[in-house]
């Protein structure tokens, strides 16, 4: 854990120097007449951000934070397949909205999810795969009126005859 | 008089039938996400936010607001028949609920949690409607100065008493504000931290993506990460002439802890960012302390339940009073309530009072609405309730997985902001990981574009000179305490550091 700590602190001064870096774009002092600059209050927070990274790194070092006197792993074997998976999960079912929509995408993954990772059975898996899919289908395109991603061009038969039922 | 003419008009607009029927799924849906480990009022009224858009604005906070009384009210449930707390909110409660529950007496514990609730929600609204429209007519007199003053007082509660590491704290409200930050400066018009120059920024980064993100993946990720063994419930017989006897025992024996936690939840939910997580447990504290039998508390005290349950949902009502009155969230749940009242294109504030009586006194309305529907609905379905918890977290987990990413994506329409969300989740999993707070980040996030002009205008008033938020006669005290509060840990630290002088560790 401790590595963890000293590293995470190190990701975060690099965010902190890279945001003040960025605020100085703009105005960080004081113009009369104007007030503070647009820069200024990014700037001065993102400051106080190194500051705060700086001394938990020094309790990092020094083991004075609970997570750096503790000794267990970050994440464990079965931690880092736990992300693998169901992160992973995630992360490919954001990127499958692009291809084959939103709805479509949705199905997928708690096909994934509830079939390979929760291994739930076949008829309960498909059931909320299809269902789950179809409720939001009319909740959000029917009722609210808010379009969700329709996916690549070869997706488009497919929602031109839903559309039909709903409008 | 007026005001109950006011509460008049509001009880009966929060009757009307669409309210009501929201007020009863809110409630029944606030007690399920309460009830399930892992989920708590914030995530509920985070991931769900963005499908009240379907509503008007008044009716989507009713909902969420049932939710968040109906969340407080479903914590108990999970304390006592799980032995693990289903929010924060109800951590004291596992102290004496469990043993209760291992006693064979699960019934009376959560009988005697669900009265206790019943009456702290209902003495806290009774102080809210007395207290709200006194503190919104002072504070219609704020300016900017005022308004920052309050700002860093909320930050600083979290700095002094929110009980985790200073600097992680510090950071995370930085960040927050920083985010918030992002897109254009409204000033100057210019565009402002376009990080990497990627456009996706240019809209800012919305205050929903950091909640749904947090809160809904990374907290998620934690739960499971966690959570892998496995649970066991306790059986909970329930009857109707036993729901009476238990209520009879229920308010004989717990009406202390119930009486203390309805008033001292209150006055802690109405601190700037306190919460009910820290009134609850405050409330524990002060019934066991002033107890004539202290040695009973964490052996199966009815006391013990009552005290911590009453103080949660009566800090819930508390900390709507400083989101209504101030525009200051007393809760993480209440910053998110605040973010929603924006984007409805409500100003939060003490002009709600004057300007939208109507949306204000049909909220105010509604708490009592949702007050008494939380009893009654959790009183009939325990059993279905306690059923509900056997719901394998694999069906559970991936069903808000899936809310959370069509909700980040309904509340902006853009792919990028359900990208950064899930950025922000696998973040907030690692930062919980080495125990940074992110409650601050989320609140922060909603009150940055208030804190931050509200600054600027100031310091232009007094031409950069910062005196000013010390010299004006509200903003003063304010200021002075904020300071008091951030620098408390530090003083802490300095004692301890002279103590360890005078004894040299041996």
């Amino acid at each position: 854990m401790r590595l963890g700590e000293l590293v995470t602190a190190g990701v975060l001064a690099v965010l902190s120097i890279y945001m003040m870096w960025k605020s100085t774009e703009l105005d960080i002092g004081y113009i009369s007449g104007e007030g503070p600059g647009g820069g200024a209050w990014p700037f001065w927070l993102s400051a106080i951000m190194l500051i705060c990274t700086v001394m938990i790194f020094y309790k990092g070092v020094r083991r004075l934070s609970p997570p750096s006197q503790s000794d267990e792993p970050v994440l464990d074997a079965e931690g880092r397949k736990m992300l693998l998976q169901v992160f992973g999960g995630i992360f490919v079912f954001v990127a499958l909205v692009g291809i084959f929509s939103m709805y479509v995408a949705m199905g997928m993954f708690l096909f994934y999810y509830l079939w390979f990772l929760g291994r739930h059975t076949l008829r309960l898996s498909l059931t909320l795969t299809v269902v789950t899919p179809v409720i939001f289908f009319f909740f959000f395109e029917a009722l609210m009126r808010i379009t969700l991603p329709k996916g690549m061009e070869f997706m488009e038969p497919i929602y031109n005859y839903l559309n039909t039922i709903i409008y | 008089m007026e005001i109950l003419a006011l509460l008049t008009s509001g009880l009966l607009e929060a009757l009307e039938p669409l309210n009501l029927l929201l007020i009863v799924i809110g409630v029944t849906l606030g007690l399920f996400i309460g009830a399930m480990p892992g989920l708590g009022s914030v995530n509920g009224v985070a991931i769900l936010l963005p499908i009240t858009f379907l509503v008007p604005p008044a009716s989507a906070i009713i909902f969420l607001a049932a939710i968040y009384y109906g969340a407080m009210y479903g914590g108990a449930i999970s304390s006592i028949t799980l032995g693990i707390p289903g929010a924060s909110t109800a951590v004291a409660t596992t102290f004496d609920g469990r043993p209760l529950a291992m006693k064979g007496r699960a019934s009376l514990a959560l009988v005697t949690a669900a009265i206790a609730s019943f009456v702290g929600g209902t003495v806290s609204i009774i102080l809210f409607t007395a207290f709200a429209p006194m503190l919104a007519s002072v504070a219609l007199s704020f300016g900017n100065p005022e308004i920052f003053a309050l700002m860093l007082l909320a930050f600083a509660t979290f700095v002094g008493l929110g009980g985790d590491d200073i600097p992680k704290t510090i950071l995370s409200i930085c960040l927050g504000l920083v985010f918030a930050a992002v897109g254009f400066d409204e000033i100057s018009g210019e565009p402002r931290l376009v990080f990497f120059g990627i456009p996706g920024f240019l809209h800012g980064i919305n205050f929903l993506v950091l909640a749904i993100g947090v809160y809904g993946i990374g907290e998620m990720l934690w739960t499971i990460d966690t959570t892998r063994g496995k649970i066991t419930t306790t059986e909970a017989k329930m009857s109707v002439k036993g729901v009476f006897a238990d209520a009879k025992e229920g308010i004989t024996q717990g009406w202390r802890g119930t009486s203390i936690g309805s008033f001292l939840g209150f006055f802690v939910g109405i601190l700037p960012a306190a919460g009910a997580t820290p009134g609850s447990l405050m409330s524990y504290g002060v019934a066991k302390l002033t107890s004539r039998d202290p040695g009973s508390y964490g052996k199966g005290n009815p006391d013990g339940v009552a005290a911590p349950e009453a103080a949660n949902n009566s800090a819930s009502t508390g900390s709507m009073l400083p989101m209504l009155t101030l525009g200051i969230p007393g809760s993480p749940t209440t910053a998110i309530l605040l973010g929603g009242m924006v984007i409805w294109g409500l100003t939060p504030g003490p002009r709600l009072f004057t300007d939208e009586p109507a949306f204000v006194w049909g909220l105010i309305g509604s708490f009592y609405v949702s007050n008494f529907f939380a009893l009654v609905i959790n009183l009939s379905f325990i059993p279905l309730f306690i059923w509900m918890l056997r719901m394998p977290f694999t069906i559970l987990a991936p069903m808000i997985f899936v809310l959370s990413i069509v909700g980040g994506y309904a509340a902006t329409n853009d792919m990028h902001d359900v990208w950064l969300m899930i950025a922000f989740g696998l973040g907030a999993f690692f930062l919980r990981k080495f125990d940074y707070p992110l409650a601050p980040a989320v609140l922060a996030i909603v009150l940055g574009p208030i804190a931050e002009p509200t600054l600027r205008q100031s310091l232009l008033l007094s031409s950069g000179d910062p005196s000013i938020f010390f010299t004006r006669p509200i903003a003063g005290p304010i200021t002075v305490i904020a300071i008091i509060l951030i620098l408390l840990p530090l003083f802490g630290m300095i004692r301890d550091r002279v103590r360890r002088r005078e004894k040299p560790a041996t």
